[in-house]
C-alpha cells in the first residue's frame, strides 16, 4: 500500500473523562483522504489514545487492530515506555470507529494494513503517554507543592525528593484540570527500558487457554445461527430453493434472502442446523453476464492488455534504446496467480438490528467501514451503529474489505433478534476478494562485462486502489501495483517501468499479506537472479555490484550471505536461493536452501533472513512475524492459485486450496541489524520474500527457471 | 436428551444425533475455546481429546460419542502435561493470531502424553494436522521439545 507523509504538526490537548479521570488526546490536522467524515481543513479534532482513571488503571485505546502481528504489545509498549509503567499495568482497548480520532495517518483511514502500524504510531503514542506523564507529575508537584523537576515517575507511581509518593489515580482528577505542554520531550533512545527488549505479548495468555474471543466467539442473548450461501458468480442471483424442506430440518427457525437476491441465509438454534438447512435448500442460481468466465479468459484478456503501452511509473533515461543496444538482451513473461486469503478463522458477523440502532461484533481491520456499512444496508444513521471490534483469527487483508458486513446486514435487518451468520470454509474461499493475478513483462540488457545497462517492466493486473480507495488512484497509475518495481534497490542507468490497469471480469481484488511487493518482488528478484545466471555471475557478487551507493541493502546482503554459508558446496539436487529488498521501509534479505525429491517434491532445509527494519519495538515480535510471514509465503508460492470455471470458483476448502504444514516448514534463521533509524514495518517483509527465494533457489536445484507460481504443480509438470 | 461428560462434568443436551460434536460445544455450552476451521477435518482447529485421544470434533456425531469422556482446551490446564505444554507455547512467545491454537496444544498435549519425549519426525507425524496460516510452526517444534524436556 502507498501512503502519505506522516505529519508531525500534533497538538495536544487534555479533556476531562467520564469518571473524572484524564482523558488524552491527540489532534491531528484534518487530512484531505479521510474524504467526509472530516471537518474543514485546518480544524483539529480530538484523537484520544490514553485513559487513565482515578484507581490508577491505565487503558490503552489501540488505534490499530490486533490480527495476530503483535500490535497491541508493541503499542502497549510504546505507551508504557514514556509513561514509566509495566507492561502488566496496561489494558487494551479495541478502538471504536472513529475517523477524527483514530485515522491512520499514513494509510489515510482507520485501518490496519500495509505493515505501517508502527511507523504510524511511533511517535503519537509516545508523545501521548510523554504529555499524561508530564501533566500527571504537574498535578502532584503542584499538591506538593515542590518544582515538578525534582519529581519522577516509576511504575505508576510519582516520587519527590523527599520521598513522598502519589499514584496516578491519586491525581488524575487533577491533572485533567491542567494546561497541556506545549511540548515535550520525548525519552531518549538509550533511556529506553521497554522498547527494543523482547517483551512478552499481551494477548497471548487467553489464546492458549481458550478463553480469547475471536468475532465468531461472540454470545449473546437470544442469539440465533447462520449460515450463508452467496451466488457462486460474480453478478449472479437466486433463482430457486426449497424452502419448505429446509424449515422441516430440526432447529431452522428462518429462511432469509438478501433484497438483492444475491445471497440467502438459514438461521437456526446452533450452527449445525443452519448447515443442514442450507443444504436442505438447496438454492438455484442464474450465473447472469459472468456464467462463461475462466481463468483462461481472464489471462487471454489480460495478455491482450499488456500489449498497450502503460501509465509511466518509472522513467530514467532510454531504457528501451539501452536494452535494444545491448551486448545481451534478455527477457520473460512472468504471471502471479488469483490467491485467497483463507484465514484460519472463517468470515463471520453477529449483528442485531433493532428500529432505532443496530449493533455489530466482528473482528475487522477498517471498524468505520464496517459502521457504514451496516448504516447503509438498514437505513439507520452511522452514530447508531455501534461497532465491537475483537481479536481476529488472522485476516491477511481479508479484513480490511466489508462485503461480509453487507451480506450479514442485508440478512439481520430482517429478523428481531441478534444473530451470528459464520461463513463456512466453503463460502469463505470461494467469495475471497483475491489477490490480483498479475503479468508482467520484463527486459534488461546487459553489456560486454555483464553490467545491466538497461530494464523495462510492464506491469498488467487489476488495480486495488481504484476500488479500495479511488483518491489514492491518481492518473490512471496504482502506487501498489507498481510498488517494488519501479523502486529498487539496485542502481541501473536506465530504467522504464509502466502499469496497465486490467480489471478481470467475475472477480473482486482486493489486498493480500505484502500487497505490491509480494508480487512485484517476485518477478524483479527472480528477473535479477536470470540476469545474474545470463552475466555469468554469482548471484549475490551480481546485486553487490550494483549497490555500491546503498549500505543498508548491501549490509543485510552481506550478512544473509555470510550466515548462509552462501557459495559452500552443496549436494546435487540441492540448491540456495537469495532474494534482496527495501520494502515497507525496511531491508531484508533471504537465503533459502531447498532440494527437490525424485518426483519432484520441493523440500525446504534451511531459511536465513537477514533484516534492518531500523529501531525495533519488540525484536521478539519481528522474528515472529519474518518466520511466520515467510511460511505463509512459502505455502503460498508452493501450491496456491485459484482458477475458475463457469464463472465460478474451483477451490473450496484445504484440500483443494493447500496450507503448508509443519513437517513441510524449514529451519528458519534470522539475524536483526540493531541502528537507530526510523522504524520500517515488518508484517508483510517474510511474505514478499518468499516466492523469489523459492523460485531461485529451485533454478539453483534444478536448473527449471519457474515464472509462474505454484511452483509445486509446475516442477512436476513441467509447464 | 443425551448427556456429555465434559471436562468432568455432565452435561444434558438436546440435539440430534449427527450433531458433530463442535457445534454442541460451541453453540449449545457456549465453550467457544475450541474452533471451526474447515468442517472436513483439514486444518484440526477443532482437536479434542476423546477418551484421551485426539479428534476432530467438526466431524464427530455426538451420537458417537457413547459416554467417552470429552476434554477440551478450556480444562487442559488440569492435566500435567497439558499445563507444560501451554506454559512452553507462553515461554516460546510460539502464538500469534492464536486461532489456531488451541487445536495445536490439544494435539501436542497428546503427543506427550503418548510420547514423553518425541523427536522431530514423532512430532511431523502428530501435529501435522494442524494447520497454522500464521505460520508458527518453527516455535510450536521448539515449545514441544522444550515442554518434553520441562
Amino acid at each position: 500500500m502507498g501512503y502519505d507523509k506522516p505529519s508531525r504538526r500534533f497538538i495536544l490537548k487534555a479533556s476531562a473523562a467520564a469518571g473524572g479521570g484524564l482523558l488524552l488526546g491527540l489532534h491531528l490536522p484534518s487530512l484531505a483522504r479521510a474524504g467526509a467524515e472530516t471537518d474543514a481543513a485546518g480544524e483539529f479534532m480530538p484523537n484520544a489514545f490514553v485513559r487513565i482513571d482515578t484507581r490508577g488503571g491505565i487503558t490503552l485505546i489501540s488505534p490499530h487492530a490486533e490480527v495476530g502481528q503483535g500490535i497491541y504489545t508493541s503499542s502497549a509498549m510504546l505507551i508504557g515506555e514514556e509513561l514509566e509503567v509495566g507492561l502488566n499495568q496496561i489494558q487494551i482497548e479495541a478502538a471504536p470507529p472513529d475517523l477524527k480520532k483514530y485515522l491512520d495517518p499514513l494509510l489515510g483511514d482507520q485501518a490496519t494494513g500495509g505493515s505501517v502500524s508502527t511507523r504510524a504510531d511511533w511517535v503519537r503514542l509516545r508523545e501521548a503517554a510523554a504529555v499524561a506523564r508530564t501533566m500527571l507529575i504537574a498535578a502532584a508537584a503542584k499538591k506538593w507543592n515542590v518544582d515538578p523537576a525534582t519529581c519522577r515517575a516509576e511504575r505508576g507511581v510519582i516520587h519527590d525528593a523527599t520521598g513522598r509518593t502519589l499514584g496516578y489515580g491519586d491525581v488524575a482528577a487533577d491533572a485533567a484540570q491542567l494546561p497541556v505542554p506545549a511540548s515535550v520531550k520525548l525519552k531518549d533512545p538509550s533511556q529506553f527500558k521497554l522498547i527494543g527488549t523482547d517483551a512478552k505479548r499481551v494477548d497471548t495468555p487467553s489464546k492458549v487457554n481458550g478463553s480469547a474471543i475471536y468475532g465468531i466467539d461472540i454470545m449473546r442473548p437470544n442469539m440465533r445461527f447462520g449460515t450463508v450461501a452467496i451466488t457462486p458468480v460474480k453478478g449472479g442471483k437466486l433463482i430457486g430453493m426449497d424452502e419448505a424442506a429446509a424449515r422441516r430440518v430440526l432447529g431452522v427457525r428462518d429462511v432469509i434472502r438478501t433484497d438483492a437476491g444475491d445471497a440467502v441465509a438459514v438461521i437456526g438454534d446452533h450452527m449445525w442446523a443452519a448447515k443442514k438447512g442450507l443444504e436442505a435448500l438447496n438454492p438455484k442460481w442464474d450465473p447472469g453476464e459472468n456464467g462463461d468466465v475462466t481463468l483462461e479468459t481472464i489471462v487471454a484478456a489480460m495478455d491482450k492488455a499488456s500489449q498497450n503501452k502503460g501509465v509511466v511509473a518509472k522513467n530514467k533515461g532510454d531504457a528501451a534504446t539501452a536494452v535494444k543496444g545491448a551486448a545481451t538482451q534478455v527477457s520473460a513473461l512472468y504471471q502471479s496467480p488469483f490467491l485467497s486469503h483463507s484465514p484460519m478463522e472463517p468470515l463471520n458477523c453477529t449483528l442485531h438490528v433493532q428500529p432505532d440502532r443496530a449493533e455489530i461484533w466482528l473482528g475487522t481491520q477498517v471498524p468505520v467501514r464496517a459502521q457504514k456499512a451496516v448504516a447503509a444496508f438498514t437505513g439507520l444513521p452511522q452514530d447508531k451503529v455501534t461497532v465491537y471490534n475483537q481479536l481476529m483469527g488472522g485476516a491477511f487483508g481479508r479484513r480490511l474489505d466489508i462485503d461480509s458486513v453487507e451480506v450479514a446486514a442485508a440478512i439481520a435487518k430482517h429478523v428481531p433478534y441478534p444473530v451470528k451468520l459464520v461463513w463456512t470454509r466453503e463460502e469463505d474461499l470461494r467469495h475471497d476478494y483475491y489477490r490480483p493475478y498479475y503479468y508482467d513483462h520484463v527486459a534488461a540488457g546487459l553489456d560486454a562485462d555483464g553490467k545491466v545497462v538497461g530494464r523495462t517492466h510492464r506491469v498488467t493486473g487489476s488495480s486495488i486502489y481504484a476500488r479500495w480507495a479511488p483518491g489514492a488512484f491518481k492518473n490512471g497509475l496504482d502506487i501498489d501495483a507498481i510498488e517494488c518495481a519501479a523502486e529498487t534497490p539496485y542502481e541501473i542507468p536506465a530504467e522504464y517501468v509502466d502499469y496497465v490497469r486490467d480489471e478481470p471480469r467475475a472477480m473482486n481484488t482486493s489486498w493480500w499479506r505484502g500487497v505490491g511487493p509480494t508480487h512485484n518482488l517476485f518477478v524483479v528478484e527472480s528477473f535479477i537472479d536470470e540476469l545474474a545466471y545470463a552475466a555469468k555471475q554469482d548471484p549475490v557478487e551480481f546485486r553487490r555490484g550494483m549497490l555500491k551507493n546503498n549500505p543498508r541493502a548491501l549490509a543485510v546482503l552481506n550478512l544473509a550471505a555470510e550466515k548462509s554459508g552462501w557459495g559452500s558446496p552443496l549436494p546435487r539436487g540441492t540448491g540456495r536461493g537469495v532474494e534482496l529488498q527495501f520494502a515497507f521501509g525496511s531491508y531484508l534479505c533471504t537465503v533459502l536452501e531447498v532440494s527437490v525429491g525424485p518426483s519432484g517434491e520441493i523440500n525446504l532445509h534451511r531459511a536465513v533472513v537477514a533484516i534492518d527494519c531500523g529501531m525495533t519495538v519488540n525484536p521478539d515480535t519481528v522474528e515472529a512475524q519474518i518466520q511466520g510471514g515467510l511460511i505463509l509465503g512459502l505455502s503460498t508460492a508452493m501450491y496456491n492459485e485459484i482458477t475458475l470455471t463457469g464463472g465460478a470458483i474451483d477451490q473450496s476448502n484445504f484440500h483443494d486450496y493447500r496450507a503448508m504444514r509443519i513437517n513441510e516448514a524449514p529451519k528458519i534463521e534470522v539475524y536483526q541489524i540493531r541502528n537507530s533509524e526510523s522504524p520500517g514495518g515488518i508484517g508483510e517483509t517474510g511474505t514478499a520474500a518468499a516466492a523469489p527465494a523459492l523460485g531461485n533457489a529451485l533454478f539453483a536445484a534444478t536448473g527449471q527457471r519457474l515464472r509462474h507460481p505454484p511452483f509445486a504443480r509446475r516442477l512436476v509438470s513441467g509447464t | 436428551m443425551k448427556v456429555l461428560s465434559i471436562n468432568g462434568q455432565l452435561h444434558q443436551v438436546d440435539v440430534p444425533d449427527d450433531m458433530p460434536l463442535l457445534w454442541v460445544l460451541r453453540d449449545v455450552l457456549g465453550m467457544t475455546g475450541t474452533k471451526f476451521g474447515c468442517g472436513i477435518a483439514q486444518c484440526g482447529a477443532c482437536t479434542v481429546h476423546l477418551a484421551g485421544e485426539p479428534v476432530r470434533s467438526c466431524l464427530l456425531p455426538v451420537g458417537a460419542i457413547d459416554g467417552r469422556p470429552v476434554t477440551t482446551i478450556e480444562a487442559i490446564s488440569q492435566t500435567a502435561n497439558g499445563r507444560k505444554i501451554q506454559e512452553a507455547w507462553l515461554d516460546k512467545e510460539v502464538v500469534q493470531c492464536g486461532y489456531c491454537q488451541s487445536g495445536q496444544i490439544m494435539s501436542a498435549t497428546a503427543l506427550l502424553n503418548q510420547n514423553p519425549h518425541p523427536t522431530d519426525a514423532d512430532i511431523d507425524a502428530a501435529m501435522s494436522g494442524n494447520i497454522c496460516r500464521c505460520g508458527t510452526y518453527v516455535r510450536i517444534r521448539a515449545a514441544i521439545h522444550a515442554a518434553a524436556s520441562a
